[in-house]
């Protein structure tokens, strides 16, 4: 029984899976708590449809080579962020709106691309991904993004605060906060390219929002947020494995819905906020 | 002393209709300066022009070399996102912005600061609490704290005693006529008279145009206040362009 839990050590296709998870964690969780805070957790989802003509383009040129594929998929998403980042300061159409335009056309062109000369069977694996066939490759390119992640939420998080909490204030200080807002978008799109590898374009998503809205149920406190949305992106992303290995259940959406369930525990006994602190709060204090 | 801003046939507006239409005149270094009008008069307007977060449709308004980033800009609503998870301490602690940057930490003097500016506005005590527990009084409170930091030569502050109790009023009044004391150019658009009466001693009374512009007793008339509220009409959708511009000055 307890050997289930040991499967993503066994071999080296397993244990490549887990560190890619794993390394996944570190980027994924604390760009989803932001986009979470910036309320912008559907606008992720739309990106990561975005980068989906940009890994078919790749498909079509070179085959299933993840490295290619992960360059054209970064490749589409930063052009789409580009592109509704300038309509939105251009015109009058809010950011979700020209956004879920660049998205949605996107998708359909990434479909027919790789439905013309591909079969059924790649695209599911475009579209939901294959953790089990991650190779070392692969695995060194989440390394490089996670780490540039790391590096670049260092040098804006002061900014990126401040644009969550007061964008006029920083908008009346100089041009930190659209640069900031600008770099973040960019490593949105480096990320849901990373978590393409392991979990497929539609559930990239999966390892940002859903660690996120678990650690906000914990705490109200920034760096505490940030931190339980990694370790609960770590341990979803094992339990997922186990899940995935036992019930021989695809990997991404076993994780994906491990991250769900951890979520929706987090949702009634979590203590900032949750369902059990909202209905039986205990009795009022004195003052 | 010198004029810290000067306003030459300025037009501020919104898709070609004029909010603020052909404003002249200089707001003196240290002044204290109440901006008041009915609602619609444009002093929101006028306010987020100076803040360069408006370009002017024509006309200019000259800082006499101050960069926008040096003013002190309070709206009318902050557009402050009240659930996001951020302390009362460090809310306040960006007003340093300006001198810390991304990477300046904060060191013993700062946090000094950062708490004298707390205690000034009276919330010593809320520093660890997240904004979002904060009354409308003690937010207004805390955005005070954090002009305190900001250390600038310009305070700009839009309707800032709007629905708050008459203590708070009184105790963020203080600290504006402290501001003038220390030779800082205030600017706030208001609309209680008796407060401006009190405690401003130069008044723009604004309705789209200027009305009156000097000496608080002198503008504050009911003669003035009559004429202001005639003058603020709705946009006219079929109005014609403006023949008294000069295009030389259009920005």
């Amino acid at each position: 029984m307890l050997d289930v839990f040991a499967i993503p050590f066994t071999d080296e296709t397993a244990r490549r899976a887990l560190a890619a998870i794993v390394v996944l964690s570190f980027g994924s969780a604390p760009i989803g708590v932001f986009l979470m805070l910036r309320r912008m957790s559907l606008t992720g989802d739309a990106m990561s449809h975005a980068i989906l003509p940009g890994v078919a383009a790749a498909f079509l040129l070179s085959g299933m080579n993840r490295i290619m594929m992960t360059i054209g998929g970064l490749i589409a998403g930063l052009i789409v962020a580009v592109l509704s980042g300038l309509m939105t300061r251009a015109t009058e159409m809010k950011e979700d709106a020209s956004l879920a335009v660049f998205y949605l056309v996107s998708l359909a062109l990434g479909v027919i691309l790789v439905t013309s000369h591909g079969s059924s069977h790649e695209l599911i694996e475009i579209l939901f991904g294959d953790v089990q066939t991650i190779d070392a490759g692969a695995l060194y390119l989440i390394a490089f993004n996670t780490t540039l992640t790391f590096g670049a939420l260092a040098i804006i998080y002061r900014p990126l605060v401040m644009e969550c909490v007061d964008p006029l204030f920083i908008r009346v200080a100089g041009r930190a906060g659209a640069f900031a807002h600008l770099v973040f978008m960019a490593f949105v799109v480096v990320n849901l390219v990373s978590a393409y590898n392991a979990l497929g374009t539609l559930l990239a998503v999966g390892m940002m929002i859903l660690p996120a809205g678990t650690a906000r149920f914990w705490s109200r406190d920034m760096s505490h947020i940030i931190l339980v949305a990694i370790v609960s992106a770590i341990v979803s992303g094992y339990l997922g494995l186990v899940l995935s290995a036992a019930a021989d259940a695809p990997a991404g959406p076993s994780v994906v819905l491990t991250a769900g369930a951890i979520y929706f525990l987090s949702m009634i006994f979590g203590p900032a906020g949750g369902l059990v602190r909202r209905f039986a709060p205990g009795r009022h204090l004195e003052a | 002393m010198s004029a810290q801003i000067t306003f030459r046939d300025l037009t501020l507006g919104y898709e070609r209709h004029p909010a603020v239409h052909h404003l002249n005149g200089t707001v003196e270094e240290g002044a204290l300066l109440a901006v008041v009008g009915p609602n619609g008069a444009g002093k929101s307007t006028l306010f987020r022009g100076i803040a360069g977060l408006l370009k002017p449709l024509s006309g200019s308004a000259d800082l006499a070399g101050l960069d926008p980033r040096h003013i002190a800009y309070l709206p009318q609503s902050a557009d402050i996102d009240r659930d996001f998870p951020i302390s009362v301490f460090d809310f306040v602690a960006l007003g340093l912005w300006r001198r810390k940057g991304a990477f300046g930490g904060f060191n013993a003097a700062d946090r000094k600061s950062i708490e004298a500016a707390i205690t000034t506005v009276g919330l010593s005590g809320f520093e660890c609490r997240p904004i979002g527990t904060l009354s409308g009084g003690q937010m207004q409170r805390m955005l005070f704290a954090r002009v305190i930091l900001q250390n600038a030569r310009l305070i700009v502050l839009d309707e800032p005693f709007n629905a708050i109790d008459t203590k708070t009023a009184a105790d963020l009044m203080m600290l504006v006529r402290e501001w003038h004391s220390e030779q800082r150019t205030v600017l706030a658009a208001l609309h209680d008279f008796e407060q401006v009466r009190a405690n401003f001693p130069e008044t723009l009374l604004l309705a789209r145009t200027p009305v009156a512009w000097g000496a608080t007793r002198e503008v504050l008339t009911a003669d003035n206040l009559a004429r202001a509220l005639q003058m603020c009409e709705a946009f006219d959708d079929a109005a014609v362009p403006c023949a008294d511009v000069k295009p030389s000055q259009a920005a």
